[in-house]
This record gives structure tokens, C-alpha cells and sequence, in this order.
């Protein structure tokens, strides 16, 4: 699974994606389904790659990029979700475009039961605070749903979620 | 440790550091900094917070890279800065050069009854922005000392902090424009143009 992992092209699908959005800012809190993508964005100069504490830290700065003129991304797992709702409420009052990565964690496969709960209270929590929300469980299909989810976002002043599914990424393997 | 009482009062802390601000980009936090930033004097580069409690810094580090030539003053409170701790650590590793952090620290919670925050116990934030990487930071207690301060947040190489020590004396309630929406057109009309920034 891991090998197969590295070697996934959509990741780098995602990059381009993001590059033909024109996205200069990522923030993240590392997940290893968006570890190739992380990878490739330190290693482009044009692209500022930010490590975060908290997956609320990425909502406030990318808020702060807007305000700069600058496009950003914010990627995290499934888990960091429920860590936004209230920052994600600044983002719905504003109006600010929010572009958000998520990796599921804790539905397809899962071994870790403490996984569970957030991953059943993503799409609910996200809904709830205002957040456009665009599954995709085909990894054909996923650079594809970057490109239409950045443009809702940037042109419409929304918050807008891609969930990749587990089903993409594969379940850890506690092995 | 010994207590040292605050004497400063904040919205003359305040007003003296925007008088300075040129053409600084200024990013208060929720409560009273943000009534402290309208009292100075309303200002289209000032993006007034009414929320997103604990996120003051981390909006200065994105709009600080995004403008690299512009300085960027997050004015902020000891509670807002106390519920984002983190964001300390990342900017530290970013290490944005036009990035300062002020906390206006009357260290108590003034907008819900006055509770004390950890900072009136000793929780030294300074002490932390430096041990987070800061390239300075400094508590100020005095009004020579913020003197001192002032073109320092707007000149000197940062990301810098300030802790200033202010009393807890009441501010008559000046506030700004509400709207969120309003708030960010605004600031961005002003920074980027409105043909940027309604692109």
C-alpha cells in the first residue's frame, strides 16, 4: 500500500491543479495521503509551504493571504476538520474564498476506532459552518475536482472542501 | 514572581503606535484592540476583527507573505494571542521579515467580566515568541520604553513581539464598521486597487 502510495499520479494532478489556479500559499498539517503533494510544493520556489500547529491556524492565514491578494490552499486530514468550525465562521461572515484538501480518515477500511467519530462529523460540521463540501472517490477524478472547487471558491467568495475519499488514499496499515 | 502593576493606558498605546503607521497594513484583534484601532482613527488598511478568536498572528503571517514589501502590525489581545500559542511556533519558522506582533496585555479578559488571563500569573509571551524564534521580544511597561519600541515594529527586521503592559481602566466603546464582507473589500479596494481586487 505504501509503495503503491508513492507512486499514485494524482497527487501531482492536485499540484498542477493548484498551480492552474494560481495558488501561492499552502498551509498544512501533514497527512500521508497529501505527503507527494506537500513534497512538491516546498520544492517550487513560486509556492510558500506552511507547517501548521492546528488545522485553524491554515483558516486564518489564508484568510490573511486573501486580504494580500494571494491565493492559497489548506490541506489536513479528516481528523483537523472539526479544529476549524469556529475560524470557518470568520471565513462565511467575510465572504472569504477558502480552498480546503481533506483526506479522509476513518470510514473505508478503518482499524483505528478513534477515528471514527470526526470522520462521521466532517461533512455534517463542514455543512453546518457554511462549507461547500465535494466528495471524490475516484482518483481519476480528483485533479478535476481541485480545478472546479477552486474556481467555486475563488470566484464566488466560498469556502469549498474536496473530501478524498479513503477508499484513493487506503487505509493505514498499523503493521 | 512579583507582580508588576500596568500604568499604560492602551488606547494611548495604541493611538501612539498608528501614528506612525505609513503605509502598514494593521490587523487588530477581536474586542478592545479593534475598538482601540478605530478610536486611532478609522482606516481602510485596518482589517477590524469582530471573530476568529485566536487567529490574529496567523492572519498577519499570510497577508505578511503575500506582501512582502508592506509591514504587517497584528495588534492584538493577551487572550486572543493565549488561544492561538501555536501560531507562534509556525511563524518563528517562517520567519517573516515584516511581521510584528503586538499584544495590547492588560492581562485579563475584558470583553467577558474581567477574568484574569495566565499572563497576570507570569505566563510569559515574550519569553515564548523567543523560545518559538522571534528575532526579538520584549515586554514594555513604560511609555519611554514604547517609545523606543514604536519605529523599531515599523523598521526592524522580524518577525518581532511586544508585550505592552496596559491598566484595565475602562475605554469609551468606539466601534468600527461590522460587516464582515465590508470590512475585506475595503482593506483589499485599498491595498490591491478595486479592479484586483473584484477580479
Amino acid at each position: 500500500m505504501k509503495a503503491e502510495r508513492q507512486s499514485a499520479a494524482w497527487p501531482l494532478g492536485i499540484y498542477q491543479a493548484l498551480k492552474q489556479a494560481g495558488v501561492k500559499q499552502v498551509a498544512y498539517v501533514p497527512d500521508a495521503g497529501h505527503s507527494q503533494l506537500i513534497k512538491a510544493c516546498h520544492a517550487d520556489r513560486e509556492i510558500k509551504a506552511v507547517c501548521l500547529t492546528t488545522e485553524e491556524e491554515g483558516v486564518a492565514m489564508l484568510a490573511g493571504a486573501w486580504l494580500g491578494g494571494e491565493r492559497g490552499v489548506l490541506l489536513m486530514q479528516s481528523s483537523g476538520a472539526g479544529n476549524c468550525i469556529n475560524m470557518l465562521g470568520m471565513i462565511a461572515e467575510c465572504r472569504f474564498p477558502l480552498l480546503m484538501i481533506l483526506t479522509m480518515r476513518g470510514h473505508w477500511g478503518e482499524f483505528n476506532p478513534w477515528q471514527v467519530p470526526m470522520s462521521q462529523a466532517t461533512v455534517p460540521a463542514l455543512n453546518a459552518i457554511g462549507v461547500v463540501v465535494q466528495p471524490v472517490d475516484r482518483a481519476a477524478e480528483i485533479a478535476e475536482t481541485v480545478s472546479a472547487a477552486a474556481r467555486l471558491a475563488f470566484s464566488t467568495g466560498r469556502a469549498v472542501a474536496v473530501l478524498i475519499s479513503q477508499r484513493v488514499i487506503g487505509a493505514k496499515q498499523f503493521k | 514572581m512579583k507582580h508588576r502593576k500596568p500604568t499604560l493606558d492602551r488606547r494611548k498605546v495604541v493611538a501612539d503606535i498608528l501614528k506612525q503607521r505609513g503605509d502598514a497594513l494593521i490587523m487588530p484583534g477581536l474586542g478592545a484592540p479593534t475598538w482601540d484601532a478605530a478610536a486611532a482613527g478609522d482606516h481602510p488598511l485596518t482589517f477590524y476583527s469582530w471573530g476568529g478568536m485566536g487567529g490574529a498572528a496567523m492572519m498577519g503571517l499570510g497577508l505578511a507573505l503575500a506582501q512582502p514589501r508592506r509591514r504587517v502590525l497584528v495588534i492584538t489581545g493577551d487572550g486572543e494571542l493565549l488561544m492561538g500559542l501555536g501560531s507562534l511556533a509556525t511563524i518563528g519558522v517562517q520567519q517573516p521579515r515584516n511581521l510584528a506582533v503586538i499584544v495590547i496585555d492588560n492581562e485579563h479578559y475584558g470583553e467577558t467580566g474581567m477574568q484574569p488571563t495566565h499572563t497576570l500569573y507570569g505566563v510569559d509571551l515574550p519569553a515564548m515568541a523567543r523560545a518559538a524564534g522571534f528575532r526579538s521580544a520584549e515586554t514594555v511597561y513604560t511609555s519611554s520604553q514604547l517609545k523606543a519600541w514604536i519605529p523599531r515594529f515599523y523598521q526592524e527586521p522580524g518577525p518581532m513581539f511586544c508585550s505592552i503592559k496596559v491598566t484595565t481602566a475602562d475605554a469609551p466603546l468606539v466601534l468600527p464598521v461590522r460587516d464582515g464582507t465590508a470590512i475585506k473589500h475595503r482593506f483589499r479596494e485599498a491595498l490591491l486597487g478595486a479592479s484586483e481586487a473584484h477580479k
